[in-house]
């Protein structure tokens, strides 16, 4: 007993310094998530950049070169992004309207409700049902001809519109949940503050809405980005896999389930990522020049 | 001083209602506000005082009444067109935008030129003492420089009617002191008209010309703060006025406003309040203040708790009728012992 009495106080010295810096025993929770994100994320990646560069013949870099000297491989970056950004513009200008109203609204769960139910279909339901709803004999081209304001079916699948319809039916209740929660964070006391001083509805939104939106709208369109630029089935059942919706997905699938060539296919995943990257890496910068404090809000 | 109220002769609320489904948050509210003065709208939480500032404002629409400035008709026409200032109760400042940006928001809005705007937000930062501080941004501001930003913002369109809801409530009691009598040096060197929102009966009353005390949504009297202070209306009214004890008695002999009450075993005299005939059962009201223990007083009560004031104690007592009772008194009465009080007989009210 009077032997341990001496190192009793050391031991507590150094438990109690670590837990100063945060760092106990419930610290020892983050392990399962740490080992998920090490052997699901990080080790695939890795993994993936190792055969990036072990081409089939070739440099270190001849999966690379491959894809930027070959234009039906290096095109398909502008047709994913040719879709991705347009669809996540599309999606924000429908979505902040919408949350604008919605926040008003008293049954407001009935609405989000609804709204959010695309999600839990899955891109490969939707792209079914428009394959049915969109098609030549659809409801759709069947109700505008009914009503003589076309005279011959509207062509909207198995081109760039199929995509971009499904697209923006499977992302937009994503990003109006997003978009939502960031309307609701600005305190109603300072759109009444700029009424009184004498702003009309557009004047508030211009000068006090978007401004306090802007960097959780920058936040919105990167995330809904990334989900539409990883594009798949819909590219696939909706659109002309071959032509104008051959996206950069498909052609990694392409490279790695039909040449069986996993190291260009790896190489393909790499561009995607650093080209996602990119875009927000864009989008982030231009958010930090904008004002990113208190909404004034709840939030 | 260069900001001052624009010019009207008076502001009248006529029948004004407002209901919240099946609720009657506001009841037939007539109110006749003249230029230039300070109104109080008192009254506990939930009493209307606040659901009335912004029928005022047009932030929330009455359903029924009206509202008039002179002979126009406001009450159809959305804030943006009224024109009156308003501070609120978290200030509402813009979070984005500078000092200088908030107090100039309104001229930008009415298209005031640069160089004007510039001389005029100067003018107000000078008014609420803010001189060093117009390029900061309010998170970067203590509460009471919010405040005096609000009040900046509010003000210096020269609003003909300037609307404040409970604006010192979110503010430490010593900087509450100093931000009253501010926004009255404000009120009387731009000659503006306020009409001021609290729950605080010390508030209103340092404050205001007249206090409207409301009720459930309707006013029950309308005075300068001695009429309230002194001579409430009604018993809610005295009860919120700080007359915390209530005596039920008889009126045992009228004399003009002077009566005499029954109670218990001993008589009481009152001022009469409400109109009551000898024979009616009346209830006395009384301050702690003026129930002061004396040898002769009338009301008998066993002490159940005192309280140390500072200056003196405040004593808690029960009647054998099981009246509660709040007196003050210079010595701690011990828990348990006898103390016969006596209401002073100019401060007693009775009621019916």
């Amino acid at each position: 007993m009077t032997a341990l009495a001496p190192s009793l106080p050391q031991r507590l010295g150094l438990r109690m310094s670590l837990a100063a810096r945060g760092v106990d025993t419930l610290t020892l929770l983050m392990l399962p998530a740490a080992a998920f994100l090490l052997l699901l994320f990080v080790y695939p990646f890795l993994y993936g950049l190792w055969i990036s560069f072990q081409p089939k013949e070739g440099g270190a870099f001849a999966n690379y070169g491959r894809f930027f000297s070959d234009p039906f491989l290096y095109d398909t970056i502008w047709s994913t992004l040719r879709l991705a950004l347009p669809v996540t513009l599309v999606n924000l200008l429908i979505a902040v309207p919408i949350a604008l109203r919605v926040r008003l609204m008293r049954r407001q769960r009935v609405l989000t409700t609804i709204l959010v139910i695309p999600i839990t279909l899955g891109t490969v339901l939707v792209a079914q049902g428009l394959l049915n709803y969109l098609g030549p004999q659809g409801w759709f081209n069947r109700t505008l001809m009914a009503a003589h304001l076309i005279s011959s079916p509207v062509r909207l699948l198995h081109n760039y519109w199929g995509v971009f319809l499904s697209l923006l039916i499977t992302g937009l209740p994503f990003t109006f949940l997003l978009t939502l929660s960031y309307v609701s964070g600005v305190d109603p006391a300072l759109e009444n503050a700029a009424a009184t001083l004498g702003a009309g509805a557009p004047s508030r939104f211009r000068t006090i809405l978007l401004p306090l939106l802007l960097p959780g709208l920058a936040i919105t369109f990167c995330l809904s980005f990334v989900q539409a630029f990883s594009v798949f089935p819909s590219a696939v059942l909706l659109g002309a896999p071959s032509g104008p919706t051959r996206v950069i997905s498909l052609a990694a699938y392409e490279a790695a389930f039909e040449q069986y060539d996993y190291g260009l296919a790896s190489a393909i995943a790499m561009i995607m990522g650093a080209v996602q990257l990119g875009v927000v890496v864009v989008v982030l910068a231009g958010r930090g020049l904008l004002y990113r404090g208190a909404s004034g809000g709840k939030g | 001083m260069a900001i001052h109220a624009a010019d009207f002769r008076e502001l009248r609320l006529d029948r004004l209602s407002r209901q919240f489904g099946a609720m009657n948050a506001l009841n037939d509210v007539s109110l006749t506000v003249r230029r230039g003065e300070f109104i109080a709208l008192l009254g506990p939480s939930g009493c209307g005082k606040s659901t009335t500032l912004n029928c005022l404002a047009g932030l929330l629409p009455a359903t029924g009444g009206g509202i008039f400035l002179d002979d126009r008709r406001i009450d159809n026409l959305p804030p943006e067109q009224r024109g009156f200032g308003m501070v609120f109760q978290n200030y509402a400042l813009f979070p984005h935008m500078s000092v200088r940006k908030n107090i100039g928001f309104g001229l930008t809005m009415r298209r005031v030129s640069k160089a004007e705007i510039a001389r005029r937000v100067a003018d107000a930062v000078a008014l609420v003492r803010l001189q060093g501080q117009e390029d900061k941004l309010p998170g970067q501001l203590s509460g009471g420089q919010q405040q005096r930003v609000a009040i900046a913002r509010a003000v210096v369109v020269e609003p003909p009617l300037v609307l404040m809801d409970e604006p010192l409530s979110n503010l430490d009691a010593k900087l509450r002191l100093e931000m009253r009598a501010e926004i009255r040096r404000i009120h009387t060197t731009m000659g503006g008209t306020t009409i001021y929102v609290t729950h605080d009966q010390e508030e209103a009353l340092s404050l205001a010309d007249r206090i409207v005390l409301l009720r459930d949504g309707s006013v029950r009297q309308v005075g300068t703060p001695d009429e309230l202070y002194n001579r409430p209306a009604h018993l809610d009214v005295a009860e919120f006025m700080g007359f915390r004890n209530r005596v039920p008695g008889r009126v045992a002999q009228r004399d003009g406003d002077q009566v005499i009450v029954a109670v218990e075993n001993a008589t009481v005299v009152a001022q009469l309040r409400e109109d009551l005939a000898p024979g009616a059962e009346a209830v006395l009201a009384v301050r702690p203040e003026d129930l002061v223990a004396s040898d002769d007083g009338a009301l008998v009560a066993t002490v159940t708790s005192t309280e140390f004031r500072g200056r003196d104690h405040t004593g808690f007592a029960r009647m054998a009728d099981g009246t509660e009772l709040v007196f003050h008194s210079e010595h701690s009465a011990p828990r348990g012992s006898i103390v016969r009080l006596r209401p002073a007989p100019e401060r007693t009210l009775v009621f019916a």
